[in-house]
C-alpha cells in the first residue's frame, strides 16, 4: 500500500516545534522528584527556561518561515502574512508575561513546573486559532486555548478567589464554547462545508435573497460566542470577577495574548468566509462596539481595585478594536492591527507595574495604594503615567495613534455614530486613568511600597515605556506591516 | 432468507434482553443482559455492513461494561451469600446467555465468512472495494491528521488540568519502596531474644 502523501508541515512548523517543547517539558517535570520547595522551585525555573527560550525560537522560526499564503494539511490550516503578524504579536505577549511572572511565582509559593507548560500550551492554541481555516480547526484551537485559561486562572487552587475565578470562567466559558459550535453546525447544515475558502465562494456566489435565515443565525451565534472570548459587551460579565480573582501575572497574560488571539480570530472568521456577508453582521459589530465602549468608561469609574479597573479598561479596548471591525475593509482590520500592537505594549508595561505593587512582600491591589509612588519610586510612577496616558489616548504617546488610525478608518467609511462614541468614551475613560496619575504623584504617602522592584519588571516597564513614549517618532514600520498582513487577509 | 432469519434473531434478542435489563432484580445479571444486548445490536451493525462500528460497540461498550459491571459488584450492598445460594437456580439461564452469546458469534463469524458483504442494503456501500474501516482510518489519520493531533493535545491539556488543580502531596502515607525492602535483612529486621519458659517479655 503506498504511503500517503506528507503535508505541508513547513508552514505549521511553529506550532509544531512549540508542541513539541510542550511535551519535553512535560517529562521533563514529571521525572523530578517533587518534594521539598527548593526541589520544586529548581524544577520550576528549568522548565520555565526552556518554555520562555522556546516560545522566542518559535517566534523566530516563523519570522524565517513566513510566506506566502500556503494552506495545508487538507485545508485546515493556513499560514499568510495576516496570520504570522498576529502570532507575532501573541508570542511576544505571552513570553514577556511569563518573564514578568517568575519572581511572583517564586515569591508566592505558586513556583509549578506546570505553569510554563499551560502558558505554552494556550499560546499554542493560540497560534493554531490564528492560522485556522476551518470551522473544526477553529473549534478545537478555541477549545484547546481555553481549557489552558481556566486552568491557569485557578491555579492558585488553596485561595478562594483564584478557584471561584477559574469555576465562573470554565462555567461561562462552557456556555459559550456551546453558543460558538450551535453556529458553526448551523453554518454546516445551510452551506454543506466547514472550510473557509469553500464558505467564502458560496457567499461570494450567492445573492442576499439566496442568504437562509439558517447562515444568518449561525453567523449571530458564532459572533455571540467569539464576543465572550473578547469579552465583548454583552458577553463581558466574566471579565472583572475572572480579572481580580486570578493570580497577578495570570491576569496580566489574561489581558493580553488571549485577547489579541481572539480578536484576530473574530477577524479571520468574519472578513474571511462572511465577508460578502457583511452587511448582514455588520450591525451586530457595531452594537458590540458601542456597548463595550460606553461599559469600559462607565464601568471602570467607581473601580478601586486596579486589577478590576483594567478588566473594564481592556473591555473598553476591544469596543475601540471593534470599530475598526466594523469597517469590513483594508483600512479597518489595518487600524485593528496597528491598534492591537500599541495595545499589546501598554498593557504587558502596566500589568508589569501592577506587579511591582508590593507591600511586605504582599500584593496590594487598590490603587489608593499607589498613593506617593512619584516620590518613592520615581522611575515607576513615570513608567505607570505613560502608560496611563497612552491608554487615555493622549497625545504623542502611542495610544493616542492607535485610536487615530481607528476613528480615521471609521471616519473614511462613514461610521460618524461610532467615530463619535469612541471619542466621547475615551473622554469618559481619560477620568479613571488620569485620576491613577493623580494619586501616584499627588496623594501623600501612607507605605510606600517595596523597594527593589524584580529586575525583570524594571526591564520590561523601561522598554515598554520607551516604546509608548516615542512611537511617534517612527511608526512607519509598524504601519507597514500592519498594511501588508490586513491585505494579505483581503486577497486570500 | 437467511438475513432477514438472522436479523430476526439478533433484533429479537436485543430487544428482549434490553427488556430484561430493566426487568431482573439482581443488578449483576442487568449488567449481563446488557452486555447480551451489545452484542445483539453489533451483530445488527454487522448486518448493516458497518464492521467497524461493530468492533467498537464491541470493543468500548462491552469493555467498559465489564469495569461497569465490577464497579456494580463493588458499590452496591449485594449480598452475595444469598445470591450464592441461588448459583444452581440461575445456573440455567446464565447457560442459556452463554450459549445464545456462542451461537450469535458462530453465525456471525459464518455468515461473513460465507458472504463477506452481507446485509440487504447494499446502497450503503458506496467506497468501493475500500471498507468502511479503512475509509474511517484515512479519513482519521490521514486526511484530518491536524484535528486528530489537536485533540491530542486537548485531551493531554484536560490531564495536566486535572492533576495540577487535584493533586496533593499527602504526608504519612506508606509507599512501597522496592530499594528498602530489598536492602532489608535478618541482621536488621529481626531480633532474636530467649524467652524464659513460663515467662514474657
Amino acid at each position: 500500500m503506498p504511503l500517503a502523501e506528507t503535508p505541508n508541515v513547513i508552514a505549521a512548523l511553529p506550532e509544531l516545534f512549540l508542541a513539541l517543547i510542550v511535551m519535553v517539558s512535560v517529562v521533563l517535570g514529571v521525572f523530578q522528584k517533587g518534594g521539598a520547595n527548593e526541589i520544586n522551585v529548581k524544577v520550576f525555573r528549568v522548565v520555565f527556561w526552556l518554555s520562555t527560550i522556546s516560545i522566542t525560537l518559535t517566534a523566530f522560526l516563523l519570522i524565517l518561515y513566513a510566506g506566502e499564503r500556503t494552506v495545508t494539511f487538507a485545508g485546515l490550516f493556513l499560514s499568510d502574512t495576516y496570520s504570522v503578524f498576529c502570532k507575532i504579536l501573541i508570542l511576544t505577549g505571552s513570553v514577556i508575561t511569563l518573564v514578568i511572572a517568575r519572581q511572583f511565582l517564586e515569591r508566592h509559593e505558586m513556583a509549578r513546573f506546570e505553569y510554563p507548560i499551560i502558558i505554552t500550551i494556550a499560546t499554542l492554541g493560540m497560534l493554531m486559532m490564528v492560522s485556522a481555516n476551518d470551522l473544526i480547526s477553529l473549534n478545537l484551537s478555541l477549545e484547546l486555548w481555553s481549557l489552558s485559561l481556566y486552568i491557569i486562572a485557578a491555579i492558585r487552587r488553596d485561595d478562594i478567589r483564584s478557584s471561584e475565578s477559574g469555576l465562573k470562567y470554565f462555567v461561562l466559558g462552557a456556555l459559550a464554547s456551546g453558543l460558538f459550535l450551535y453556529g458553526a453546525s448551523l453554518i454546516y447544515g445551510f452551506s454543506g462545508t466547514t472550510n473557509f475558502d469553500e464558505l467564502s465562494k458560496i457567499f461570494s456566489a450567492s445573492t442576499d435573497a439566496k442568504i437562509g435565515l439558517g447562515i444568518i443565525f449561525g453567523i449571530t451565534f458564532i459572533i455571540a460566542g467569539l464576543a465572550f472570548k473578547i469579552a465583548a459587551v454583552p458577553f463581558h460579565m466574566w471579565t472583572p470577577d475572572v480579572y481580580e480573582g486570578a493570580p497577578t501575572p495570570v491576569t496580566a497574560f489574561f489581558a493580553v495574548a488571549p485577547k489579541i488571539a481572539a480578536l484576530a480570530l473574530l477577524i479571520r472568521v468574519m472578513v474571511g468566509p462572511f465577508g460578502d456577508l457583511w452587511a448582514h453582521w455588520q450591525q451586530i459589530i457595531v452594537f458590540l462596539s458601542i456597548a463595550s465602549m460606553l461599559l469600559g468608561a462607565f464601568g471602570a469609574i467607581k473601580q478601586y481595585n486596579i486589577k478590576r479597573l483594567m478588566a473594564y479598561s481592556s473591555i473598553g479596548h476591544i469596543g475601540y478594536a471593534l470599530i475598526g471591525l466594523a469597517n469590513g475593509n483594508e483600512a479597518g482590520v489595518r487600524a485593528v492591527l496597528i491598534y492591537l500592537a500599541i495595545y499589546l505594549v501598554m498593557n504587558i508595561g502596566c500589568f508589569a507595574c501592577i506587579l511591582a505593587m508590593r507591600k511586605d512582600d504582599r500584593m496590594v491591589e487598590n490603587i489608593e495604594s499607589l498613593a506617593g509612588l512619584g516620590k518613592s519610586h520615581p522611575l515607576l510612577a513615570a513608567a505607570m503615567a505613560i502608560f496611563m496616558f497612552s491608554m487615555a489616548g493622549i497625545p504623542p504617546m502611542a495610544g493616542f495613534f492607535g485610536k487615530l488610525y481607528i476613528f480615521l478608518a471609521a471616519i473614511e467609511n462613514e461610521l460618524y455614530l461610532l467615530a463619535i462614541i469612541g471619542v466621547l468614551t475615551s473622554v469618559v475613560a481619560s477620568f479613571y486613568y488620569l485620576r491613577i496619575i493623580r494619586i501616584i504623584y499627588f496623594d501623600d504617602i501612607d507605605e510606600p511600597l517595596d523597594k527593589p522592584i524584580d529586575k525583570e519588571i524594571g526591564i520590561v516597564t523601561t522598554f515598554a515605556g520607551l516604546a509608548v513614549l516615542f512611537f511617534f517618532l517612527y511608526p512607519g514600520y509598524l504601519v507597514t506591516k500592519a498594511a501588508t498582513a490586513a491585505a494579505s487577509l483581503f486577497s486570500g | 432468507m437467511i438475513d432477514a432469519l438472522i436479523f430476526y434473531m439478533f433484533a429479537c434478542t436485543c430487544v428482549a434482553s434490553a427488556v430484561l435489563v430493566i426487568t431482573v432484580r439482581n443488578p449483576v445479571h442487568s449488567v449481563l443482559f446488557l452486555i447480551l444486548a451489545f452484542f445483539n445490536a453489533a451483530g445488527l451493525f454487522v448486518l448493516l455492513g458497518a464492521e467497524f462500528l461493530a468492533m467498537i460497540l464491541v470493543v468500548v461498550y462491552v469493555g467498559a461494561v465489564a469495569v461497569l459491571f465490577m464497579f456494580v459488584v463493588m458499590m452496591l450492598d449485594i449480598n452475595f451469600v444469598q445470591l450464592r445460594q441461588g448459583f444452581l437456580e440461575y445456573l440455567p439461564i446464565g447457560g442459556l446467555v452463554g450459549l445464545i452469546l456462542l451461537v450469535e458469534l458462530i453465525t456471525v463469524l459464518g455468515s461473513w465468512v460465507v458472504k463477506p458483504i452481507s446485509g440487504t442494503n447494499d446502497t450503503l456501500h458506496t467506497m468501493g472495494s475500500i471498507s468502511n474501516t479503512h475509509a474511517l482510518g484515512h479519513l482519521i489519520y490521514t486526511h484530518y491528521v491536524y484535528l486528530f493531533q489537536a485533540s491530542g493535545i486537548i485531551l493531554l491539556v484536560a490531564m495536566i488540568g486535572a492533576i495540577v488543580l487535584t493533586h496533593r502531596n499527602r504526608e504519612g502515607v506508606k509507599r512501597q519502596t522496592i530499594n528498602d525492602q530489598l536492602r532489608r535483612n535478618p541482621s536488621n529486621s529481626v531480633e532474636l531474644r530467649k524467652v524464659e519458659p513460663g515467662k514474657g517479655i
